[in-house]
């Protein structure tokens, strides 16, 4: 049986590059490099190294933006996937994270047939690591988000993953087909391959529009959105915190206190 | 006119660019230190199909164009030139004169193991006798049955203390001169040949230069490349391509010496301002930036050549002259702006200027490049 993996990306103004008006509060995207979100990329490597181990198995990206994002499929399709899709629509623009999802989510269902579904955990332009938990909830499928590290079954049908938490991790079995939301510790993304750039075909990278996936037009897009950005801003660089020094546990108490008291904080 | 890059040449940028950064300029100063050939570096360019990316895939080639390949070599050098070199010769001037003058069953034979990057390349024609004089040749190979018995040596043969296989010219027939120069390939395990002193360098310390020897050395009848007697021929053809990738070299280069002397200028403070809030410094930035910038479009249009079948020999060698003593200007003034840390090994700007050099020497001379530009002006 060949494994069908779906992959969830978005394409992302280089947050090392990019800087925020501090006037209007929006982002200054002129002649700012665009990437493919990083957790994104975690993503897509999982499914290649399913990949690389059963090579029979088909890798779709799908994205959500506009017409340039196809540039971030040719990215992935040089990594290795063997198919891209985006999804391209002045009706699906301005989406907040319900109403991507709800896009992301009819574009699953029109390819229908899939194993597992990787996803970032966060895009670092938003970062409110909300679309992938909300594509699975869509889509009933069970997810494990912060995925640090995956295990498929030999008979394909589950999988098993640690899930990152503060103070550690939890291990979490569970069926496919199904969504997991991936972190950087989960692998080191591989660079693009120069013969599989210049082998991608024109046909593989598939442009659709939201009449495609036949999704709910009031369900979707800027005026169909129950968030939006009220402010963006950059926040004021905290001070350098103070390290308290003392020989013993007790110097180091006085010293500590000390501080505090002379800070009125005590 | 159009000066875009295709969609692929900047995939082919954006990519080596991420490898040059997070793979060749972290060990970029100690293998230089170290006069060590980074072997694992090569690994990981195959792995990534760096090695053969101007070949079509049926010899496991990335099916990619000449500027795309110009490109790569120019992104490795910014970051170090030793790296480049390798990949440049490896590609250029084996890989390239076996895909172009081979028969069929030399291409099958040797170009999937060279494309894909798990054997590499070398180009044997100088000896110390006969550097830009390649008549000069005193290698010589005799016909004796079905084989060909070569004797001889090379000297400062890039990548030849690790290359497995060598385009190596030898005098078939003394008396014709250069017509009596062929062609031939040769594997590292044929028995006769070995690889003599290696060499200590200026610059590119991580690059393998050596000698080649071949005492009695046996090979089939079928290593022959091309015609007997179209050596000069292959070579000349060959160096022609292959100075597109030197141009690739010094431009990449001169691009990173100018990139970590900008990053030094703004962060370098002399009576309380910043070095290129001076206008001296300043306007020598402008220099090297416009320089680099006349030198770039040289080398595109020389691969642009290349790749659309323009004759090339002279946009090849403008190109080389050019980016070469733009990349000696670029480093020579940017050690001037870093002062006494110009000088020191602390900076990469240091090794950049040492690297610079040979750019203006190997795959001809500057002077070669002015003679093969001015007789072809001259003699129309």
């Amino acid at each position: 049986m060949a494994l069908k993996i779906v992959v969830c990306a978005k394409q992302v103004p280089d947050t090392n590059v990019i800087k925020i008006n501090p006037k209007t509060g929006t982002l200054i995207r002129e002649g700012v490099p665009s990437i493919l979100n990083n957790d994104d990329a975690n993503a897509l490597e999982e499914a290649l190294k399913l990949k690389d181990k059963y090579p029979d198995t088909f890798i779709t990206v799908i994205s959500m933006g506009p017409p340039q994002a196809k540039d971030l499929l040719i990215e992935c399709l040089a990594m290795g996937a063997d198919e891209g899709i985006l999804l391209s629509d002045r009706a699906v623009g301005g989406s907040d994270t319900w109403a991507t999802s709800n896009a992301l989510a009819a574009v699953i269902r029109k390819i229908g047939d899939f194993d597992i579904i990787f996803g970032g955990r966060q895009a670092i332009d938003g970062d409110t690591a909300q679309v992938g938990p909300q594509i699975a909830e869509k889509l009933n499928l069970p997810q494990v988000t912060y995925v640090q590290k995956f295990e498929l079954s030999d008979d394909m049908k589950t999988v098993t993953v640690e899930r990152n938490m503060e103070d550690g991790y939890e291990v979490i079995k569970l069926q496919t087909p199904c969504m997991l939301t991936c972190i950087k510790e989960l692998n080191e993304p591989r660079y693009m391959s120069i013969d599989k750039l210049f082998g991608i075909k024109p046909e593989a990278i598939k442009v659709w529009s939201a009449a495609d996936v036949e999704v709910d037009l009031n369900t979707v897009g800027l005026e169909a959105s129950p968030t939006n950005v009220f402010r963006s801003f950059t926040p004021a660089p905290k001070g350098k915190g103070i390290t308290v020094a003392g020989d013993s546990p007790k110097e180091l108490a006085d010293n500590l206190l000390i501080g505090l008291k002379g800070k009125h904080v005590i | 006119m159009d000066f875009q890059l295709t969609k692929e040449q900047e995939f082919v940028r954006k990519m080596v660019s991420k490898f040059a950064e997070n793979e060749v300029d972290p060990i970029a100063a100690d293998i230089d230190k170290e006069h060590r050939f980074p072997e694992e570096t090569v690994e990981k360019m195959a792995k990534y199909h760096i090695m053969g990316i101007p070949f079509p895939t049926e010899y496991e080639g990335a099916g990619g164009d000449c500027l795309s390949y110009a490109i790569a070599v120019e992104e490795i050098a910014k970051k170090c030139l030793s790296t480049s070199t390798i990949l440049s010769a490896h590609t250029s001037l084996c890989t390239w004169p076996i895909y172009n003058f081979g028969t069929d069953e030399q291409k099958a034979k040797y170009l999937p193991d060279l494309c894909s990057g798990r054997k590499l390349g070398a180009f044997g024609l100088t000896e110390s006798g006969a550097g830009t004089d390649a008549a000069g040749q005193q290698t010589k190979a005799v016909k004796d049955g079905d084989e060909w018995v070569i004797n001889g040596s090379k000297c400062f043969i890039t990548n030849g203390g690790y290359a497995d296989i060598f385009v190596v010219m030898a005098m078939t027939d003394k008396s014709k001169g250069n017509r009596g120069i062929s062609a031939f390939i040769v594997e590292k395990t044929d028995k006769g040949f070995s690889v003599g002193k290696t060499e200590d360098k200026m610059g590119i310390h991580a690059s393998s230069t050596t000698e080649l020897l071949f005492e009695n050395m046996r090979i089939p009848a079928d290593r022959l490349l091309g015609e007997e007697g179209k050596g000069f021929k292959v070579a000349m053809n060959t160096l022609d391509g292959g100075r597109v990738g030197i141009a690739s070299q010094a431009l990449g280069l001169a691009e990173g010496a100018l990139e970590t002397t900008i990053t030094y200028m703004n962060q370098r403070k002399q009576f309380g301002k910043k070095l290129s809030q001076f206008q001296y410094p300043a306007f020598i930035i402008a220099d090297m930036a416009t320089r680099i910038e006349a030198a770039r479009y040289l080398v595109y249009y020389a691969a642009w050549c290349e790749d659309s079948g323009v004759p090339h020999m002279i946009p090849a060698a403008m190109a080389k002259l050019y980016a070469a003593e733009t990349a000696m200007f670029v480093t020579t003034k940017a050690v001037q702006l870093h002062g006494g840390y110009g000088y020191i090994a602390d900076y990469p700007i240091e090794r950049m200027m040492r690297d610079a050099k040979i750019t203006e020497i190997y795959e001809g001379t500057s002077e070669v490049q002015r003679l093969v530009i001015s007789s072809n002006i001259l003699n129309k």
